[in-house]
C-alpha cells in the first residue's frame, strides 16, 4: 500500500524535486532519510527539515499525508 | 528636569495638523538641532525632553499612531548593536536610525567593495574601500543625527565581544558566515541579551530570535563541532537585494518588539522565506 506526502524543496534544493512533482508516493513508515534517498537528495544537505510546520529530523517516520519541507541553511548577509 | 530647557522647547514647538486631522505640538529637525546647540545638550536629550512634555519631534510623526510618546522615548533611550554592516546590517541600521533608536553600536572590520553595491545600503560608488563601520556612522548621521553611533571597525571576536556588547539591550546578527554567528550567540548569551538573527542565500532567508540559553543556531547549522567547515547555500546562490532587505526588516520588527516589550513571536520557532518557492512559514522547534 502506498500513500502520499507533499514534498516542498526550497532554494537550491528545488533541483531535486522529482519529475512527478510535489505529490510523492511513499511507503507508510518510511523515514525522511529513506525518502530523500529515493529522490537522490544527499542527506547532508537536509539540515532544516520541517513536517507539518514542526522541525523534524532525518529519522522522522512518515505515515502519509504529511507536508514535508526541506530548506538549506543559509548564512549570507 | 531642566526647567529652562523645557521652557525653551515649549516656546519653540509649533502646531502641526496630522493626516487624520489631529493637531499636535511638534519640533522640526532644524529646531531640535538649534535647541541642542543653544542649550549645549544632545539632540537626544532635546527630543526626549520634548516627548516628556507632550511634544512630538516631527520626524517621528509617522511612527506616532503605532508608537506613542512613551514608546518613542523608550526607543530613544535604547541601545542596539548591529554586528555586520553589509546587506542585512546596512538596512537594519538605517531603519533603526529612521525609527529613532537612541544609540547604535556598529560593528564590522571590513571595507566596501564593488560586489557590495548590489545590496548594501551604506555602500555607494564614492565610499568603495572605506571602513563599513565608519561609512555606516557617517550615513546614519545624515539620516538621523539624533541617533548616537559607536562604530567599531573590527570583527566581533570572543575576546572583544563582552566589551562591545556591555551596554546593549539587543544585538542584531547581520553577519555573513556561520562561525561568526556562533561566536556572537555565545557572547550575547554570556552578556544576557537577546540576539535577533537573520541569514540569506539567493532568494531565501531565515529569521530567529535567540534568547540567552537557547541553542537555536544548532537547529539550523548543526552541532558546534560541524560549524567550522560549514558553509551556507549563499556561497553558490549569491545574495540578492530584495531578500536581504526583506529579512533585515523582519529583524528590525523583532528588535523593536523586544525593546518595546511587545514580545517576540519567535521563541522556539524560526521564520523561513523563499521568494522563488512562494514560502513564508514559521516552523516550531521540537521540545
Amino acid at each position: 500500500m502506498s500513500v502520499h506526502i507533499e514534498l516542498k524543496l526550497f532554494a537550491h534544493l528545488s533541483k531535486y524535486l522529482p519529475s512527478e512533482g510535489e505529490r510523492l508516493s511513499i511507503e507508510p513508515g518510511q523515514s525522511v532519510a529513506e525518502v530523500l534517498d529515493t529522490i537522490g537528495l544527499p542527506a547532508e544537505k537536509a539540515k532544516l527539515i520541517f513536517i507539518n510546520g514542526i522541525k523534524g529530523t532525518l529519522d522522522t517516520v512518515l505515515h502519509g499525508g504529511e507536508r514535508v519541507g526541506l530548506f538549506p541553511p543559509v548564512a549570507g548577509g | 528636569m531642566d526647567h529652562a530647557l523645557t521652557q525653551r522647547i515649549l516656546t519653540a514647538a509649533t502646531d502641526s495638523e496630522q493626516p487624520d486631522g489631529e493637531t499636535v505640538k511638534v519640533l522640526e529637525v532644524a529646531t531640535v538641532a538649534q535647541l541642542a546647540a543653544r542649550s549645549q545638550v544632545s539632540r537626544r536629550t532635546i527630543e526626549i525632553t520634548a516627548l516628556r512634555n507632550g511634544i512630538l519631534p516631527l520626524r517621528y510623526a509617522r511612527n506616532f499612531k503605532t508608537y506613542d510618546r512613551e514608546d518613542q522615548i523608550t526607543l530613544l533611550e535604547s541601545h542596539v548593536a548591529v554586528v555586520g554592516l553589509g546587506g542585512l546590517g546596512g538596512a537594519v541600521s538605517e531603519a533603526l536610525a529612521r525609527v529613532g533608536l537612541g544609540r547604535l553600536t556598529l560593528v564590522d572590520g571590513d571595507t566596501f567593495s564593488d560586489h557590495n553595491l548590489n545590496r548594501q545600503a551604506h555602500c555607494t560608488e564614492t565610499n568603495l574601500g572605506v571602513s563599513k563601520a565608519a561609512a555606516a556612522a557617517d550615513r546614519i548621521r545624515t539620516i538621523n543625527a539624533t541617533t548616537e553611533t559607536f562604530p567599531h571597525a573590527d570583527y566581533l571576536t570572543a575576546q572583544n565581544a563582552a566589551a562591545i556588547l556591555a551596554e546593549v539591550q539587543v544585538v542584531v546578527d547581520c553577519l555573513d558566515n556561520i562561525p561568526g554567528r556562533f561566536t556572537l550567540a555565545e557572547a550575547a548569551g554570556a552578556v544576557g541579551i537577546p540576539m535577533v538573527s537573520a541569514a540569506v542565500g539567493g532568494e531565501a532567508g531565515h529569521l530567529l530570535v535567540i534568547f540567552p540559553g537557547d541553542r537555536s543556531l544548532e537547529q539550523i547549522y548543526g552541532p558546534p563541532q560541524a560549524r567550522a567547515a560549514a558553509k551556507g547555500a549563499e556561497t553558490s546562490l549569491g545574495c540578492l537585494p530584495h531578500i536581504v532587505t526583506l529579512m533585515a526588516n523582519l529583524e528590525v520588527n523583532e528588535t523593536l518588539r523586544i525593546l518595546l516589550g511587545r514580545g517576540s513571536g519567535l521563541r522556539g520557532r524560526m521564520r523561513l522565506v523563499d521568494l522563488a518557492g512562494g514560502l513564508f512559514e514559521t516552523i516550531e522547534f521540537q521540545g
